[in-house]
């Protein structure tokens, strides 16, 4: 076997694999770690957190789609009191990395969570900026440029460890949020979050969502995802976790090859809890048959 | 231990009214496979991604689990299509299953939820009534419950036994001298059945055991699709919400807000 590197690195943290999971999909890890060795993913993304519990929206959260599902969660979480004494510890036995993805209903609650997280042992925060399913925060912080650049900013003045902000894409220019969290000294981006959609049960005559709308993810949306993960790869220098709709190795590259440094795999996970892995073992084996030393060498490699 | 695996289906039948029976052979997953869990099923159609969540009906020994369904959607349309010696894609087993508290365990079962009761039955050793609902004369299962206690049987239209629910039945049966005593009910159906069996067992001073049904995405406890509300804080999630896949399916009915 020839010797590749699969490393990369996201505002100076190393990951040994560009292969995470998206926000969500995943929890902390605990559940999926019976079907997944935790140790052979690049870093683990938990689920949004926020300063004090919430209860999330009414079920049903979550309907299937063709090729993909909506989901209406209304992140659901713990809050960081749990999540730090509980999923922190449990992450930390693995030899992975940890983004902890950030939620609030205000900025000043994002920026608590962000300060209530500089002392814990993780290593880059996601600011969730394009939730579609809460009524207050996620989204609306996410679609304005001089919002999602002002919150930035707040947030890497509270924040110990780099900041990615993760951007939705409902809206009409992905190049010019990027820009503004740039502009707002992001250590990074995520996208794509969920597109909002909506379905509806015409043998009940209601919405399957008690929610009515609910954001759509899986390999539905992949191609809207590499368009914007390219367009984004376009306007900024920052590195970029590109996901949506990735489920194998060639979806990742895809992705990889329009300016992502590396990739989380979502969706899939529901359908295969091992995905990430096969993720990560495929961009493995493509480097060595196409004789690809650097993994590196790929990232926005087609212009 | 859960596993995911693909396995090979020895049966399938057609049990009529859109029900259909599927039995696989999977020895490790029957080994740990309690009544009252479940299996996740796949399609092969990768353009639908989300398992179905399906109760697991009857361990009948020989490494054997079998599903008994009803087809609701493409998905499980697409299950009813296959064939012995055919594959099909499997996780499990999944939840908690129903407790055993060694007394006389009455099952109440309502459509689709009448199945996983039958390896309740099967198992929990102390003579057992079984209330099983159907919307019509077209029942299914009823010789298998036969074969380990009393049936009574209710239908929604009234075209065999009890018109009405399961819940009909059992006050039926309590008037004309069905004793309750020392009893523990164990119950699957629809969620305005379970509402009814919370509400029978609190008039009562009764404990039920319910399965609860919601649509899921991972099955496994991660995504937080399928919750219910709970009476009391979750120790896992921080807020009245438990998990149906993980913390359940089965709940003791006084735990859970059904309002």
């Amino acid at each position: 076997m020839s010797q590749v590197n699969t490393e990369v690195s996201i505002a100076g943290v190393t990951l040994k694999n560009p292969v995470t999971v998206a926000s969500g999909t995943f929890g902390s890890g605990q559940e999926f770690s019976a079907f997944v060795d935790l140790n052979r993913l690049g870093a683990v993304t938990t689920k949004g957190v926020a300063v004090e519990p919430w209860a999330g929206n009414p079920t049903p959260r979550v309907a299937e789609t063709p090729s993909g599902m909506l989901n209406a969660i209304g992140l659901q979480n713990p809050g960081i009191d749990t999540f730090l004494k509980r999923d922190v510890p449990f992450l930390r036995k693995f030899d992975t990395k940890i983004i902890v993805n950030v939620c609030g209903h205000s900025e000043d609650e994002y920026v608590e969570c962000v300060r209530r997280l500089a002392d814990a042992d993780v290593d880059l925060l996601e600011i969730n900026i394009s939730c579609p399913n809460v009524k207050a925060g996620g989204i609306t912080f996410g679609t304005v440029p001089e919002v999602a650049q002002r919150i930035t900013r707040r947030c890497r003045e509270a924040a110990r460890q780099p900041v990615i902000m993760k951007l939705s894409p409902n809206v009409t220019s992905i190049a010019e949020m990027a820009k503004a969290v740039e502009a707002g000294g992001a250590d990074g981006i995520s996208l794509i979050n969920t597109l909002t959609g909506m379905k509806i049960n015409v043998r009940t005559r209601t919405f399957a969502l008690a929610n009515k709308t609910g954001g759509l993810s899986g390999p539905a949306i992949h191609p809207v995802a590499v368009r914007m993960v390219y367009e984004a790869a376009h306007a900024v220098k920052i590195p970029i976790i590109g996901m949506g709709g990735i489920a194998t190795a060639e979806d990742a590259l895809e992705m990889i090859l329009a300016g992502a440094t590396c990739v989380s795999v979502g969706t899939a996970n529901f359908r295969d809890p091992a995905a990430s892995v096969r993720v990560a073992d495929g961009i493995r084996e493509y480097l060595e048959q196409t004789h690809t030393a650097d993994i590196k060498d790929l990232i926005g490699a087609v212009k | 231990m859960a596993l995911q695996t693909r396995v090979k289906i020895t049966k399938t039948a057609d049990l009529g009214e859109g029900i259909f029976e599927l039995v696989f052979s999977c020895p490790v997953m029957a080994e740990s496979a309690r009544p009252g869990q479940f299996v996740n099923v796949y399609c092969d159609d990768a353009s639908r991604m989300l398992p179905r969540p399906i109760s697991i009906c009857e361990l009948p020994g020989d490494g054997q689990i079998r599903l008994v369904y009803r087809v609701v959607g493409a998905g499980t349309k697409e299950l009813a299509g296959k064939h012995p010696g055919d594959g099909i894609t499997v996780l499990g087993p999944l939840g908690n299953g129903y407790p055993f508290e060694g007394k006389r365990a009455v099952l109440l079962g309502g459509g689709v939820g009448i199945p996983p009761l039958l390896e309740l039955e099967k198992q929990i050793g102390i003579p057992a009534a079984a209330f099983l609902g159907y919307r019509s004369d077209k029942t299914f299962l009823l010789d298998d419950f036969r074969k380990y206690g009393a049936v009574y049987v209710s239908s929604d239209d009234g075209s065999i036994g009890v018109k009405g629910t399961v819940i009909t039945a059992l006050e039926r049966a309590v008037s004309d001298g069905f004793s309750l005593e020392g009893a523990v009910l164990y119950a699957c159906g629809p969620g305005p059945m379970l509402k009814g069996v919370k509400a029978f067992t609190e008039n009562n001073g009764l404990t039920a055991y319910i399965s609860l049904e919601e649509r899921m995405a991972c099955g496994i406890g991660a995504c937080l699709g399928c919750v219910c509300k709970t009476m009391e804080v979750n120790g896992h999630s921080g807020v009245k919400n438990a998990r149906v896949c993980k913390d359940g399916p089965v709940f003791d009915a006084r735990e859970v807000d059904l309002s």
